[in-house]
């Protein structure tokens, strides 16, 4: 298949560009394989691709029931940062981070990460104040954190509303330089076409209807596409964790929600990294194709319907206006919605079991899409050594019953507040 | 858009009401074992499809209502209250 570098490109530009392979194959399913992974999106792939590369498994397939890139992974908003207080949470993303900057080179696909800066903004002196404990607390961490005055905020995003009379006055900032954004589709496709090069099998249009045990272990899937057997079972299906668990008489501590997305037509360059408003629910950046890209809550009712409803879609639109009053003049170009696994602490799981040959990926809220690589990461050290990393420990399915919640938020288990 | 018919005050339109939880959980014994409490706490079933649940009329008659909806599509089949229940659920 080959690399992807200047002289392939310039070579294929001479040739009209019509003699470039498929980025990755299009297998018919084998009866047999050593690892299962169910969901072809981001963090599936991103686990099949590190199964292959640091444990030597190649002989895995990843079961898709739509195409790559059709799911969650193709319908986020981008942002990667390890911003967390706790300490289940900091190395586990911060270990991300660091997998970001070199995901381009290592899967020699650009995915066009920018670390562009993630900048919260404050608007009271009390706002202020935790925003310190987080910059602290991340400091210890080992992550980048900068406080920000008002008037550093201002030049760093100077269409933010600085007056005296807006609603909520601005009153500081604090920034994470070095995270920012990457291309959501080209990371599914890097990891894809990565990962199939590793001889990972990728199997689109395949989906799982249920599971087939042996006593009380499981030993393979029933698909859309036939019965397929392995040794192990990941679930990576974001969306509809509850729904496949089922087939297993599992409940799951998750409910689905839907969280609402937006981008406006291409612009000239606005805004200059991503920016988040302290006083609603908002976060913003612009595509490198100039669409303003923004979101903010999720809509608060279990849903599985990938589309939201008006009223969080004024209050997120009213959220930015009062921010940057100036992106009422953009027009709206597409709003759509993706289906959430939130969780009763606001925090994912990845384990082993609760079955014999099942490995559990799921709870990701709506922070999925940073947590890609480090979620793949984690996810196939969990399944190849049947025991979690040291980044994965806290991420337990039995940590609800044991008491040892990861709540971020400090809102308890009511899905739709975290 | 989700309408519901509130049986106080007739059809109202989403932004009145604040949604709930599912209405289907019942609350253990206080002396039930730990393990029954924590099935109540924190499992869910979370079903693709009808969903008998609570949503309050926040900005209406502030009453508490059970509402049948379809998670799937959003559709409204049954609206009651909280003591009642739908035909086909009971």
């Amino acid at each position: 298949m080959g690399q992807y570098n200047a002289l392939n490109i310039a070579w294929n530009a001479l040739r009209g560009h019509k003699h470039w392979q498929r980025a990755w194959r299009d297998p018919e399913p084998k009866s047999n394989y050593d690892v299962i992974i169910i969901g072809g999106g981001g963090h599936g792939l991103a686990t099949a691709y590190y199964l292959a590369k640091n444990h030597g498994i190649t002989n895995v397939a990843i079961l898709e029931k739509g195409w790559i890139g059709g799911g969650n992974v193709g319908r986020n908003t981008t942002i990667v940062r390890s911003n967390y207080l706790l300490d289940g949470n900091s190395p586990f993303y911060e270990h991300g981070m660091n997998l970001w900057r070199d995901m381009a080179q290592d899967l020699n696909y650009n995915v066009m990460f920018s670390p562009r800066g993630v900048m919260n903004i404050a608007h009271s002196k009390s706002q202020y104040d935790t925003f310190a404990r987080r910059a602290n607390t991340m400091r210890l961490n080992g992550i980048q954190a900068e406080l920000l005055s008002r008037e550093e905020v201002l030049e760093r995003e100077p269409i933010i509303d600085g007056s005296s009379d807006t609603r909520f006055p601005l009153w500081g900032g604090i920034l994470q330089p070095d995270a920012g954004n990457a291309r959501h589709d080209a990371v599914a496709w890097g990891y894809a076409r990565a990962a199939d090069q590793l001889g990972v099998d990728i199997i689109q249009n395949c989906e799982v209807i249920d599971f087939i045990k042996q006593g009380e272990r499981i030993i393979g899937v029933k698909t859309s596409r036939g019965d397929i057997h392995a040794e192990k079972v990941g679930m990576a299906v974001a969306g509809s964790s509850s729904r496949l668990a089922d087939k297993l008489g599992l409940r799951l501590p998750i409910e689905s929600h839907v969280l609402q997305a937006f981008v406006t037509e291409p612009y000239k360059p606005l805004i200059n990294g991503v920016v988040t408003f302290g006083a609603g629910h908002f976060y913003v950046s612009q595509s490198d194709k100039g669409g303003v890209v923004f979101g903010g809550d999720i809509d608060g009712y279990n849903t599985y319907a990938q589309r939201g409803n008006l009223p969080v879609f004024e209050d997120v639109i009213a959220g930015g206006l009062t921010m940057m009053p100036c992106l009422s003049r953009l027009k709206l170009l597409r709003n759509w919605g993706g289906v959430m696994d939130m969780s009763m602490d606001g925090s994912p799981i990845i384990d082993v079991g609760p079955i014999d040959g099942l490995y559990l990926n799921t709870g990701w809220c709506y922070g999925g899409f940073k947590a890609t690589p480090a979620s793949g990461y984690c996810f196939a050290h969990t399944i190849a050594n049947n025991e979690a990393h040291e980044l994965n420990k806290a991420y337990t399915l039995d940590r609800f019953a044991k008491g040892y919640a990861i709540d971020e938020k400090g809102m308890g288990p009511y899905p739709k507040a975290h | 858009m989700i309408r519901i018919n509130c049986p106080y005050c007739g059809e109202r339109e989403h932004s009145e009401f604040t949604y709930g939880e599912d209405a289907t959980r019942a609350t253990p014994e206080n002396d039930a074992p730990l393990e029954q409490w924590n099935k109540f706490v924190y499992e869910r079933d979370n079903p693709a499809g009808e969903h008998i649940e609570y949503w309050h009329h926040a900005f209406g008659c502030r009453a508490w209502l059970k509402v049948q909806r379809n998670t799937l599509t959003h559709d409204i089949s049954w609206v009651g209250l909280p003591h009642e229940n739908p035909e086909a659920a009971s």
